[in-house]
């Protein structure tokens, strides 16, 4: 779980900043930002189960 | 052992993110986070065997638990804020971080009122 979860987000990351330039050079101005906006909200979904799994497990260990 | 392995956690997050803010600064905030995330899930493991010290201790002494699960709760709302408000100074963002703290503050003064009424009335009583 640990560390791939980190390379998972930095290649969305990649492929995103590439997909833009892409698109930018071949002038779809619109796309980009739409790509932008899909890889942003598939890491955003992985990364708010990652802090709610935190949260839970500081909530059980301090027990809230 | 486990030492190395958050280590290099920390580092390869660091690289990650060097490569990737100059052009996607939001995902160099969000690997940050994930870095943070997995170096504190491995060491929760080992608080545990702490936090059950603590609690060993606390009753073969005779204090009685609540104090305990007080103090307990304490740690957690400031590690909790703690982490909220680093993340917010991390992208640049202090002043959310600072009312983050502010209000992390006031809710363990509030969760601490029992231990404050209870040396406050013994303060009293010793001066009558």
């Amino acid at each position: 779980m640990e560390i791939d979860l980190i390379f998972r987000i930095a290649a969305i990351g990649i492929l995103v900043s590439v997909l833009n330039a892409v698109l930018k050079k071949s002038d779809r101005e619109e796309q980009a930002m739409m790509t932008t906006l899909a890889g942003l909200i598939v890491v955003l979904m992985m990364v708010v189960k990652e802090i709610a799994k935190l949260f839970d497990a500081v909530k059980t260990m301090f027990n809230f | 052992m486990d030492i190395v392995k958050i280590a290099i956690i920390g580092i390869i997050a660091v690289i990650l993110i060097l490569t990737i803010k100059k052009d996607r600064p939001e995902f160099g905030i969000i690997i940050s986070i994930v870095a943070g995330i997995i170096i504190i899930t491995f060491i929760l493991g080992k608080l545990a065997a702490v936090i059950k010290l603590l609690e060993m201790y606390s009753n073969k002494a005779g204090i009685s638990n609540q104090y305990l699960i007080i103090l307990l709760k304490i740690t957690g709302i400031a590690y909790i804020s703690e982490f909220a408000a680093q993340i917010c100074r991390d992208a640049g963002e202090s002043s959310i971080g600072s009312k983050v703290e502010i209000a992390s503050k006031i809710i363990i003064v509030v969760v601490g009122i029992p231990i404050i009424t209870a040396v406050l009335d013994l303060i009293i009583s010793l001066i009558k």
